[in-house]
C-alpha cells in the first residue's frame, strides 16, 4: 500500500497547483499517515471495529488518486424535495455545485484554499491521509448577525465511476458573532468498494447557533469515515444528529470543545443497521470551561449480522465548575448474530459538576409486545410500533420543525 | 482524647508504618534463572511445580510491561529488586506458635491481628504472610476436622500436590500478562484454601499480607478451591511499614467455584500510600481472578482500597457454568497523590449468567481514580444479564475522577444496563448535618459513609466496622 500511496501522492501533486511549501506540508502529513497506516484495534479509539481489518476485508488494494481536471453532471433527480435549500454538490469527491441562491451574498463569504491545516490537538491518523491529499478545500463564513434564511444541503454523492478508490473531502465553516447555520449532510452513492474520508471544522463565535443533520440512508456498499471538529465560543449551541443507517462501515466523530462559558453542545444518534453493517460514532466532548452543558443520546436497532458502537467521552477541565454532562446509549438486538459495545467514558477533574451516563442493551421487551398483540395488532405490527417508538425519542430532539419532518419522512416515523 | 482523634492521630503516622528489626534471609538480588531455582530449593519444592516457574520465566522475558493504564509510574528495574526474603528464624518452621520468634508475634500483636489462638476475639481463622512466608496459620485443627485446607501455599504444595497441580494456574495461566506472569515464576507464598463437597466452612477465613524488608516485592499466591455444593467466606488485609521507596506487590489470586458453590472474597487493602507529598508507599499490581465453574456457582469480591500508591487491578468472574452469578463491590478511596485504576471485568459465557457491579470511588487531595471495567456477554451466554452501577465523589478540583466501562452485548437474550454519576458533597448535605451538631469532618465521614452502605453492607461484620473507620480516616483533612 506504501508504493501505491506514494506514486498517487507525487500524482496528486503534479497535476494541480499546488506551491512547492504546501506540497511539503502534505507531504509531512503523508509520512505521518504512512508510519502508522489504516488505524487497526491496536489503537484504543479503533477497538471495537478495526479500519485496517475491514478496507483489506472489503476493499482489498486502493488507490488514492482521482482525476479532478473535468466536471461531473449533476444528477438533478437526487435533490431533496419539498425542502427550499442552498446546496453544495461533491460528485466522487469534486465540489461541483456551491450554491447559495437564497441568501444575501454579502453576509456568506467563500474562500479557496489550498494549504492543509489540521488544527486538531491529537494526531489522527485519517485527517493526515485526508490533508495530504485534499487539493482544494473551501471555507464558508458566515457574518455577523446573519442567520441564513434556508438549510445548507450538502450532497455527498458518488457514481459507478470509481471504484476501490480513497476520496477525501473537507469543508471549513466559521460562524461570526450572533449568526446560524442549519445544515444536512445528505449522502447519495451508487458507487461500490470505496474509502470516503470527509473532514468537517467549525468555528463558532459568540452567541452562535450551529445545527448538522447527517443523513445516511441509502444502501451502499462503501466505507466511510466522518470527522467534526467544532470550537465553541461563549454562549454559542451546536446541535448534531445522525442517521446512520445505509453505508456498509460508517464511523462518525464528533469532536466539540466548548470554550465559551454557557456554551453547549447535543449529539443525538440512530442506528438502523443489518446485514453485516457496522456502524460507529464516537463523541469527545471537551468542557474545558464553566457553566457549559453536553446532551447525548444514541439509540440503536440491530438486525442480523450487524454491530453498532458507541464510545462517547465527557472530559470536564478542573476550571470547568457547574458543567451538566449527560450520555444515554440504548441498543435493542433483534437477531443473535447482532451485536452493541458500548464505551461511554467520563474524565472529571473538577468537583462541582454534575455528569452522568447510562447505557442498556437488550432484546425487545415481549411483556410490550403482548400487551399490543392483547389489543388486535399482529406480532409484526407491534414489533414495528416499539422499534418505532423507540427511535422516534431520538427523532423528537430535533429543534428544528421543518428538518425534522423531513428526517421522520426519510425514516418512514410518522 | 476520644477514640476518633485517636484514630486520626494514628493515621497521620500511619500506624502500621513501623518496621521489625528481624534478621533475613534473601534470595540474591535480580531475576533470572537462579533465583528461581533457589525460591524453588528452598521451598523444597517439587520438580513440576520449578518446571511451571521457569516456563512462565520463559514466556515473562518475552512480554513487555504495559502501559495503557492511567496512573503512570517510573519504570521499575526488575533486576535491582530482591525476589525472595525470609525472617531467619522461620528457615527451620516452628511446629508451634510457641517456637514462633517473639518479635514476629509481636509484630502481628501490634498490627492487631490474633495469632496466638487463646488470644482469640472474633474466632477467625489466619494465615499470617510476613515478606516471602506464611508466618502461621491459627485454628487449624477444628477445620481439619471438617475436611477443609487452610494453609500456606508452601505447605500446601508439598502436602497436598494433586490438588495444587489440579488447579494451579487454570484461571491465571503461565501465559497470561505481564504482572501474572512475573508472579507465576517467583511467587513465594500466599494462602491456600479447599473445602470439600457439601461443606459450609464454620468460621471466616482470613489472610494478613505484611511487607517488612526493605527492596523487596512481595508475590503472594492464593488458590481458593470450593468443591461442590460448598460456602466460604475469605477475608484478607494488607499492610507495610513506611519508606521512602516504592515497593512492588504482585500478588495473584485465583478462585474456582465448582457446581452450587459460593466464594466471598473481601479485601481491605491499607497498603502503605506514601507520604503527602507522594513520596514512597506500594505500587499495588495485583491479578484476581474467579472462575464459576460449576452449574448455579456463586463468586462475590468485595474490596475496600484505601492504601496503596498506585491501585492497579480488576479482580474478574469468568462465569463458565449455567446460572452463575458473579458480583463486584468496591469502595475505593485515594487521597493526597494516590492513583487508582481499578474495577472488574465480567465474562459471561454460560446460560443465564447474572452479574451485578456496584463501585464508589472518591478521591481527594491531588489523587486521581479510575474505574475500568468490562462486561462482556458472548453470543451462547443465552438470557443473561448485568448491572452496574459506578458513583464517584470529588472532594477539591486538583483531583480526577474517571470512568471508563467497556460494555459488549453479542447477545439478544441478554441484558445489561450501566449507570454512573459523579458528584459532590453538597453544601446543602453538609449544612444539615452541621446544623444538628456534627463538625465538618463528623459529617464528611457520615455522607461519605452513606455514599458507601451499598458496599459496606457486604462486608462480613469484624470488617465492615473496620472499614468504616478507614473510610472516615482516610478522608481527613481533605474538607475546607
Amino acid at each position: 500500500m506504501t508504493d501505491q500511496l506514494k506514486i498517487d501522492f507525487e500524482k496528486t501533486i503534479k497535476t494541480s497547483a499546488i506551491s512547492d511549501s504546501d506540497a511539503k506540508l502534505k507531504r509531512n502529513f503523508l509520512n505521518k499517515f504512512i508510519a502508522n497506516g489504516f488505524p487497526s484495534k491496536k489503537f484504543e479509539n479503533w477497538k471495537f471495529l478495526d479500519l485496517n481489518q475491514i478496507i483489506k476485508k472489503n476493499i482489498g488494494e486502493l488507490s488514492f488518486y482521482n482525476d479532478y481536471s473535468s466536471p461531473s453532471i449533476i444528477n438533478k433527480s437526487i435533490f431533496i424535495d419539498g425542502l427550499e435549500h442552498n446546496r453544495i454538490v461533491f460528485i466522487n469527491g469534486r465540489v461541483e455545485k456551491i450554491n447559495f441562491d437564497f441568501e444575501d451574498k454579502d453576509k456568506i463569504k467563500i474562500i479557496e484554499n489550498s494549504k492543509p491545516e489540521s488544527k486538531l490537538e491529537n494526531d489522527n491518523a485519517l485527517i493526515n491521509l485526508n490533508s495530504a491529499f485534499i487539493v482544494k478545500n473551501y471555507k464558508i463564513l458566515i457574518k455577523e448577525n446573519y442567520h441564513l434564511n434556508k438549510p445548507l444541503i450538502v450532497y455527498h454523492t458518488t457514481n459507478n465511476e470509481i471504484k476501490s478508490k480513497n476520496i477525501n473531502l473537507r469543508l471549513e465553516f466559521e460562524l461570526e458573532q450572533n449568526s446560524a447555520l442549519r445544515l444536512i449532510d445528505f449522502s447519495h452513492d451508487t458507487s461500490e468498494n470505496n474509502f470516503i474520508n470527509i473532514f468537517y471544522n467549525f468555528d463558532l463565535k459568540k452567541n452562535a447557533i450551529l445545527k448538522n443533520y447527517k443523513i445516511d440512508k441509502m444502501q451502499n456498499n462503501n466505507i466511510k469515515y466522518s470527522f467534526n471538529n467544532v470550537n465553541q465560543n461563549e454562549n454559542s449551541i451546536s446541535e448534531t444528529f445522525i442517521l446512520s443507517a445505509g453505508s456498509n462501515f460508517l464511523k462518525n466523530e464528533i469532536n466539540c470543545n466548548l470554550n465559551g462559558k454557557y456554551s453547549s453542545a447535543f449529539v443525538n444518534g440512530i442506528f438502523t443497521l443489518m446485514n453485516n453493517q457496522q456502524h460507529e460514532v464516537r463523541t469527545t466532548i471537551n468542557h474545558l470551561t464553566e457553566s457549559t452543558k453536553s446532551f447525548q443520546l444514541i439509540k440503536s436497532v440491530l438486525g442480523k449480522e450487524s454491530k453498532s458502537v458507541y464510545q462517547g467521552k465527557i472530559f470536564v477541565d478542573s476550571s470547568a465548575h457547574k458543567t451538566d454532562g449527560y450520555q444515554l446509549s440504548k441498543a435493542i438486538l433483534l437477531d443473535e448474530t447482532s451485536e452493541f459495545d458500548a464505551k461511554p467514558e467520563l474524565e472529571i477533574y473538577a468537583d462541582d459538576v454534575k455528569c452522568s451516563h447510562g447505557s442498556a442493551s437488550g432484546s425487545l421487551d415481549e411483556n410490550s409486545i403482548f400487551y399490543l398483540m392483547s389489543r388486535g395488532l399482529n406480532y409484526k405490527q407491534s414489533k414495528e410500533l416499539l422499534i418505532n417508538g423507540f427511535l422516534l425519542d431520538v427523532v423528537e430532539k430535533i429543534t428544528d420543525v421543518e428538518i425534522k419532518n423531513l428526517i421522520k419522512n426519510t425514516i418512514g416515523l410518522n | 482524647m476520644d477514640t476518633r482523634e485517636k484514630d486520626i492521630e494514628n493515621l497521620k503516622d500511619y500506624k502500621y508504618g513501623f518496621s521489625t528489626d528481624i534478621e533475613n534471609i534473601r534470595a540474591p538480588k535480580g531475576l533470572n534463572e537462579d533465583v528461581i531455582k533457589f525460591i524453588s530449593n528452598i521451598k523444597k519444592e517439587p520438580k513440576w511445580m520449578l518446571e511451571f516457574r521457569l516456563k512462565a520465566f520463559e514466556r515473562f522475558k518475552l512480554l513487555k510491561e504495559p502501559d495503557w493504564q492511567k496512573p503512570k509510574y517510573p519504570k521499575i528495574d526488575y533486576q535491582d529488586l530482591y525476589y525472595y526474603s525470609a525472617p531467619k528464624s522461620m528457615k527451620d518452621k516452628p511446629k508451634s506458635l510457641d517456637e514462633l520468634d517473639p518479635k514476629l508475634l509481636e509484630t502481628y500483636k501490634k498490627l492487631g491481628i490474633p495469632l496466638q489462638e487463646q488470644a482469640r476475639l472474633n474466632g477467625i481463622a489466619v494465615d499470617a504472610v510476613f515478606d516471602s512466608v506464611s508466618v502461621a496459620t491459627t485454628f487449624k485443627e477444628e477445620l481439619t476436622k471438617q475436611g477443609i485446607i487452610f494453609c500456606s501455599m508452601s505447605e500446601a504444595i508439598q502436602k497436598h500436590s494433586d490438588l495444587v497441580k489440579k488447579y494451579l494456574g487454570t484461571v491465571i495461566p503461565t501465559t497470561d500478562h505481564f504482572f501474572a506472569t512475573l508472579n507465576s515464576a517467583v511467587f513465594t507464598d500466599g494462602s491456600f484454601v479447599y473445602i470439600p463437597e457439601g461443606v459450609k466452612c464454620p468460621m471466616e477465613l482470613s489472610t494478613y499480607f505484611r511487607i517488612n524488608a526493605s527492596e523487596t516485592g512481595q508475590f503472594e499466591r492464593t488458590l481458593i478451591i470450593a468443591d461442590k455444593g460448598s460456602y466460604v467466606s475469605y477475608l484478607e488485609g494488607c499492610t507495610a511499614p513506611m519508606r521512602d521507596e516504592n515497593q512492588l506487590h504482585a500478588a495473584n489470586v485465583e478462585l474456582i467455584a465448582l457446581d452450587d458453590a459460593e466464594i466471598k472474597y473481601s479485601t481491605v487493602q491499607n497498603w502503605y500510600p506514601g507520604d503527602e507529598n507522594g513520596k514512597g508507599g506500594i505500587y499495588n499490581f495485583v491479578t484476581k481472578r474467579g472462575l464459576c465453574k460449576g452449574k448455579n456457582s456463586k463468586i462475590s469480591w468485595t474490596q475496600v482500597e484505601t492504601g496503596s500508591a498506585i491501585t492497579w487491578k480488576y479482580p474478574s468472574c469468568i462465569l463458565k457454568g449455567d446460572n452463575s452469578i458473579g458480583e463486584f463491590y468496591s469502595i475505593a478511596i485515594t487521597n493526597n497523590h494516590q492513583k487508582a485504576d481499578t474495577g472488574t471485568k465480567m465474562i459471561h459465557l454460560g446460560k443465564n449468567t447474572k452479574s451485578k457491579i456496584i463501585s464508589k470511588g472518591i478521591s481527594a487531595g491531588y489523587s486521581d481514580m479510575t474505574y475500568r471495567g468490562l462486561v462482556d456477554i458472548n453470543s451462547k451466554a443465552k438470557n443473561s444479564s448485568n448491572y452496574t452501577q459506578c458513583d464517584s465523589l470529588l472532594m477539591g478540583n486538583k483531583c480526577g475522577a474517571h470512568t471508563v466501562p467497556y460494555i459488549k452485548n453479542k447477545n439478544f437474550d441478554s441484558n445489561i444496563a450501566h449507570e454512573a454519576t459523579t458528584s459532590k458533597i453538597s453544601e446543602e448535605q453538609l449544612h444539615y448535618c452541621q446544623q444538628r451538631g456534627l463538625n465538618p469532618e463528623e459529617a464528611v465521614g457520615l455522607i461519605v459513609n452513606g455514599f458507601c452502605k451499598e458496599v459496606l453492607q457486604q462486608l462480613p461484620m469484624e470488617f465492615a466496622v473496620e472499614a468504616q473507620k478507614l473510610v472516615g480516616i482516610s478522608l481527613e483533612g481533605s474538607v475546607g
